[in-house]
């Protein structure tokens, strides 16, 4: 696969920075998540997740499933501030 | 693993990797960083990302200052290849009360002592530099322009690579389960991966300090609670300033990648090392906002998370080395202000370690001050 291929679409990471992590010992989704941001833009993992756990397992002989994923954090799709303002107002009522 | 270290450092977060540096550089061999996850998991990775020199506290205001002005030039000393991304576009701190007004007048007069670039700002001035500010609740500000925004995260990896190009090892996912000591002397380190003998041990461990302090028997006043934050959507850039009420209970700043980061604390959070997010966190959060800076409300929020702040007293750290246990040194109870201060406790902690003179004095921040009560309160904290 072309290793400019976008990985994370969110944060614009390529699959050449991601390889290139894994060779420096960023071993862990997490790890590559500080250093990349991928996984932390409005997606929130839900494209570059698989992704990026596929390649620590190759790179590291690791099953895909032995992977730890990111904490998945609330809320589940983005919500503007002002409905929630409002609603919380409106149950104050 | 190695099992032989001159010095055994506990808390791979900002603190830990800033003092594994500055050990390194001073030519200390054999050092070892214990981290019981991956290196900034804990506080360094969840905090919200702000550094500012005004304080109200001549301490908080020296640390504060002399760090940032070392992250000014991070970058090029730390040799990182990456960006720390550090962005000096102020804080400015809203006040909405007469009281608070005269308490940033107060802590003016002493950040000016300590020679921070900091000053009064009519609502007017404010308005001027982050337009759609709700001045109508509001009774004046302060403002600083040396204050901003750093990454946590390229920051804390930056003094990582840094300390490990000079030799230091990181140990990640390996956790400090035991200290030996004998004699009163500190003796080794046990973890989870095995033991590790040495005669110096740093508590860089930041929520966790007091587990670590209590397998020595040296007693600390500081304990953890939660500090929630959320972040939203990304947008272009339209506020250049950390914008932060200590009263009203926020602060909010723009990062450069264009999301907006903020958080608030809770008087009624309980102590603990819980890091779960709430939903009233959020509720109140947008209710502010919305009151506040009226446009940011209608952003996505995309995702909200919490980290833990470690208190103390005074909500001041204490840099100190253990009176009853020789070769414990310690290095916390941040109080929420650890990721600014970090490359002063580096420099700190190197000099109390290497008995060398100090750059800045900080032996007011001992630990027998809670004892003696001498005791400086920081009144700026969120």
């Amino acid at each position: 696969m072309d290793e400019n291929t976008i990985i994370c679409r969110c944060s614009d990471v390529t699959l050449k920075e991601i390889r290139e992590l894994i060779q420096e010992g960023y071993v862990t989704f997490d790890e590559i998540k500080r250093i990349t941001r991928a996984g932390m833009g409005p997606c929130q993992g839900k494209t570059c997740g698989q992704l990026i756990m596929r390649e620590i397992a190759n790179a590291t002989g690791q099953n895909i499933k032995d992977i730890k994923f990111q904490t998945n954090r609330p809320p589940v799709v983005g919500v503007k501030l002002g409905l929630i303002a409002k609603e919380a107002r409106r149950n104050e009522e | 693993m190695k099992n032989k270290a001159e010095v055994v450092i506990i808390g791979g977060g900002i603190s830990g990797c800033s003092i594994a540096y500055n050990l390194a550089k001073k030519g200390v061999k054999d050092i070892v960083v214990l981290e019981k996850d991956y290196i900034c998991s804990g506080s360094t990775g969840r905090c919200g990302a702000g550094v500012r020199m005004q304080w109200g506290t001549e301490m908080n205001c020296k640390i504060a200052k002399k760090s940032i002005e070392f992250y000014e030039n991070a970058n090029e000393i730390l040799q990182y290849e990456r960006d720390v991304e550090f962005k000096q576009k102020g804080y400015l701190l809203v006040a909405d009360t007469e009281h608070e007004m005269e308490q940033f007048k107060k802590n003016i007069e002493v950040q000016h002592s300590c020679g921070v670039p900091s000053k009064m700002l009519s609502l007017k001035e404010a308005k001027e530099i982050v337009p759609y500010l709700n001045t109508d609740i509001l009774k004046g500000a302060a403002f600083c322009d040396k204050d901003g925004f750093l990454n946590p995260f390229h920051t804390t990896d930056a003094f990582y690579r840094a300390a490990k190009r000079l030799g230091a090892k990181f140990y990640t996912f390996t956790e400090a389960t035991g200290i030996k000591v004998e004699n009163g002397r500190v003796t080794g380190v046990e973890t989870n991966k095995g033991f590790i003998s040495t005669n110096v041990v740093v508590n860089a461990a930041n929520a966790y300090a007091k587990n670590i302090c209590d397998m020595v028997g040296v007693d600390i006043p500081a304990y953890s609670e939660r500090h929630q934050i959320l972040v939203t959507e990304p947008v272009e850039p339209m506020q250049d300033p950390m914008v932060m009420s200590f009263r009203l209970n926020f602060y909010i700043q723009q990062s450069p990648e264009g999301t907006f980061i903020m958080g608030r604390g809770d008087e009624n959070e309980p102590r603990g090392l819980k890091v779960a997010s709430s939903w009233q966190f959020i509720e109140e959060m947008a209710k502010t906002i919305e009151l506040v800076l009226p446009p940011i409300s209608k952003l996505r929020v995309i995702r909200q998370w919490a980290g833990l702040y470690n208190m103390t007293p005074d909500k001041q750290p204490i840099y100190d080395k253990a009176e009853n246990v020789e070769g414990f040194y310690i290095a916390l109870g941040f109080s929420g202000h650890g990721f600014m201060f970090g490359p002063i406790t580096g420099i700190a902690m190197s000099e109390i370690i290497l008995e060398e003179e100090p750059t800045i004095d900080v032996s007011m921040l001992n630990l027998s001050r809670f004892k003696t009560g001498r005791l400086l309160l920081e009144p700026s904290v969120v």
